[in-house]
């Protein structure tokens, strides 16, 4: 028996455990990657708050013990906001998929990082919809086979960092699961960052994008993240769309300091109002 | 518990239902609204807008109802009662939260401010179309509790109401006001802190997170308390974690149902008048109910003997009461601004005991009375 | 003597083998034997190379592994 324990079993609901991610699938590697993050970040994890959406990744918020929230398809960052407004003490983390975060609920990705209200959002992209079976995501490189584009995908794909960028995140960062070392730094700096943070892992889903696409399996798939990626800090953001066997531009693109949104609306009331402005206080945990 | 003073504008006013209705989330501790803009409706959150930073209140304008309609529950997760407004387009938008508050047990208030639908309809003229929506407009079966005010003064008095049943009961309410109500400006009396009871958040820091007591209704517990909550909207154990199976579905469904239908006669709530004798009752609510009343006077002046009936609580609907008034008249006359939905309900409940005479309007206005009268005086032959 | 050494919880591995093409030092191999699931579960094939660097344990998707330093007696740090 190990005198240490794994530093991820911690933050683990152990009683779930299996889970019920398939062999080789790459979004339990990004959970270890988040518990060492957030015990590098000295954070009290009894305040720092998951909250997912709808698919596989959607399924992390059940199997961490952070206080946890797996809410509806598309919605998590929207029931993240009511949070962290209500009760600004919480780190908020939205950890969840591409097409949950980027199709369904893409119109609250823009308008949160817009606001920069300082939530950090952890997306696993693994370019398909895979709870429902492996269909097209917006994520979806063009030319790649998925079920609903079985003669492969003729539609353009969503540059997820230059979006993020133009609607005004303070940070935006890409790794994939090959990545673990940077991986967790980046959870760190995003945990670190005040303000929307969105980190994009590039994460495999062997059973249904691979394997469909002649990629193998977990481990070709990681094996391939390693030969394939190039890691550029300053990417110009247009070079950041990926295809289905080119190269993955990684790394941080960007980290700027912009007024957060909550902080910002309380200040910005209490000038405006002053003596008739009055701050949200909690008795017995209940805002009065 | 009482209202807390710093929320309550105590004194005699002269405003419209909506901002009655902003007046009276806060006296009942509201202090988190996401909105989206949509008329009739949106005078309750620009007031609130107004308000929210004088009273410790945050309100956020979120993209659309999507987004609204479970910020709301995030803040409430947080420690915030909460609530949303929205009118028939957006409401439909809402629907999807709706089951995930139920679902999760969330105590939270949706304002449905009605207006002629379907679709964008009649922008935005009056209607009560959207009654079976409040019940059934969020897939899957689940338990809803619905107030329907029929003046400003009970847009203040219910949604102080609206609020503490979401608490007793961990459940969603809606709040079915009508384009009418929401823009007649009346006059509004607000009473003392003191004299305002608030339902507290019913809370344990042990017991599980739905774990019920033995109304069936669990305690409460927040993000950021250290009990390492889950929720979810699969269906889940007492513990809050997903357990996929059809026993776990058919104890946590019931359960829900089971815990509004066991307070119902608790929670219905109508006001009557001259039922006993009548050979005709009218069944109303909202603004058709004060048209009726002025039918109801027109008859009486014919010799008519007519009683009446307000619903205030339309879900869970009062079926005792209609099922007596069923038995004691001859016709039942059920005038609303939609083409027959609660007249439906009235029918079920009258099971033949009574004649059902539904007086349907399509909205954008409301009845005149002598269309109602007519229907009293054909149910009184 | 080794600087590091892995814990491998046998019953929670889904043999993807991941740790094992990742470990710096190939201080792993699958081994031939099944788990509890019917998953080839890796082993321990050169203990002495391990640095206890965790590399394996951060790509483990199952929670299945994972490393830690030793010190001079021999113990866990
Ligand atoms: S379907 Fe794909 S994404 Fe989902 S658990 Fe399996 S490998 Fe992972
Ligand atoms: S701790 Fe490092 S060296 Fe040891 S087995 Fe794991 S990856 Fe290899
Ligand atoms: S990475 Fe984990 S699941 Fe994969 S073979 Fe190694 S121990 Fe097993």
């Amino acid at each position: 028996m190990a005198a240490v324990a794994n530093p991820v079993e911690q933050f683990l609901r152990s009683e779930r455990i299996p889970h019920i991610w398939c062999p080789g699938c790459g979004i339990g590697t990004t959970v270890n990657a988040f518990a060492r993050a957030v015990i590098d970040s000295g954070l009290d994890p009894l305040k720092v708050v998951v909250v997912s959406g709808i698919g596989c990744s959607g399924r992390v918020a059940g199997y961490v013990s952070f206080d946890s929230f797996h809410t509806t398809h598309g919605r998590a960052i929207p029931f993240a906001t009511g949070l962290k407004l209500a009760n600004p003490e919480l780190t908020v983390v939205v950890y969840s998929g591409d097409g949950d975060l980027s199709a369904i609920g893409g119109n609250h990705l823009i308008h949160s990082a817009r606001r920069n209200l300082d939530i950090k959002v952890i997306c696993v992209n693994n370019l398909v919809y895979a709870m429902t079976g492996g269909q097209s995501a917006p994520t979806t490189p063009e030319t790649a086979n998925t079920s609903t584009s079985p003669y492969g995908s003729f539609e353009p794909d969503l540059n997820l960092p230059k979006l993020l960028d133009a609607a005004g995140a303070s940070y935006v960062a890409r790794w994939t699961t090959y990545h673990v070392k940077q991986m967790e730094r980046a959870m760190l700096e995003l945990l670190r960052k005040k303000g929307f943070g969105f980190l994009e892992v590039v994460s495999q889903c062997p059973t249904l994008y691979q394997r469909r696409n002649g990629m193998g399996d977990g481990l070709e798939s990681v094996k391939f993240y390693k030969e394939h990626s190039k890691v550029k800090n300053d990417a110009c953001l247009d070079d950041l769309a990926m295809d289905k066997i080119g190269e993955i531009i990684c790394g941080r693109f960007v980290d700027r300091d912009r007024p957060e949104y909550g902080q910002t609306m309380r200040e910005f009331y209490q000038n405006k109002l002053g003596a008739k402005y009055r701050a949200p206080e909690f008795q017995d945990g209940v805002l009065v | 518990m009482k209202a807390a003073p710093h929320g309550v504008l105590t004194g005699v006013h002269f405003i419209n239902g909506d901002a009655a209705c902003c007046e009276g989330a806060i006296a009942a501790g509201a202090r988190f609204a996401a909105g989206y803009p949509i008329t009739p409706s949106t005078e309750i959150v620009e007031r609130y807008a107004a308000r929210a930073p004088q009273v410790g209140g945050t309100f956020i304008q979120m993209e659309d109802e999507l987004a609204a309609s479970i910020t709301l529950q995030g803040a409430v997760w947080a420690g915030a009662r909460a609530f949303t407004v929205t009118s028939g387009p957006g409401f439909s938008l809402m629907m999807e939260h709706i089951c995930y508050a139920a679902m999760t047990e969330t105590p939270c208030v949706f304002v449905d401010v009605q207006r002629a639908g379907p679709s964008t309809g009649l922008p935005t003229l009056p209607a009560q179309g959207d009654m079976m929506q409040a019940k059934w407009g969020s897939h899957g079966d689940y338990p809803i509790i619905a107030l329907c005010p029929n003046s400003p003064q009970e847009c203040f008095d219910l949604t102080i109401q609206a609020f503490n049943l979401a608490e007793k009961y961990r459940n969603p309410v809606m709040f079915m006001m009508d384009e009418c109500v929401g823009h007649m400006t009346e006059k509004v009396v607000i009473p003392e802190a003191d004299e305002i009871d608030i339902t507290p958040r019913r809370r344990s820091p042990d017991a599980q997170l739905f774990q019920p007591g033995e109304d069936l209704v669990p305690p409460m517990q927040h993000a950021g308390e250290g009990h390492g909550i889950h929720v979810t909207g699969l269906t889940h154990n007492e513990r809050g974690y997903p357990d996929l199976t059809i026993a776990s579905q058919d104890k946590l469904v019931r359960r829900l149902h089971d815990k509004i239908a066991l307070a119902a006669e608790e929670i219905a709530d109508w006001d009557e008048e001259d039922i006993e004798g009548a050979d005709v009752a009218v069944i109303s609510y909202g603004i058709t109910s004060r048209v009726a009343q002025r039918a109801i006077v027109m008859a009486r002046e014919k010799g008519l003997r007519v009683g009446r009936m307000r619903l205030i609580t339309v879900w869970p609907f009062p079926e005792r009461r209609v099922r007596e008034i069923a038995q004691k008249v001859r016709t039942i006359v059920v005038p609303e601004l939609n083409l027959g939905q609660i007249a439906l309900e009235v029918e079920r409940l009258a099971a033949g005991n009574a004649r059902v005479i539904s007086v349907t309007h399509a909205g954008g206005g409301v009845h005149r009375p002598e269309q109602i009268l007519q229907a009293i005086e054909e149910g009184a032959r | 003597m080794a600087k590091g050494a892995v814990h491998i919880t046998v019953d929670r591995c889904k043999g993807c083998a991941i740790c094992v093409e990742f470990c710096p030092t190939h201080v792993l191999a699958l081994s031939t034997a099944f788990n509890g699931k019917g998953y080839h579960p890796p082993h321990v094939v050169n203990a002495e190379k391990c640095s206890g660097c965790d590399l394996c344990g951060m790509y483990c998707p199952d929670f299945a592994i994972y490393g830690f330093k030793l010190g001079k007696q021999g113990v866990a740090q």
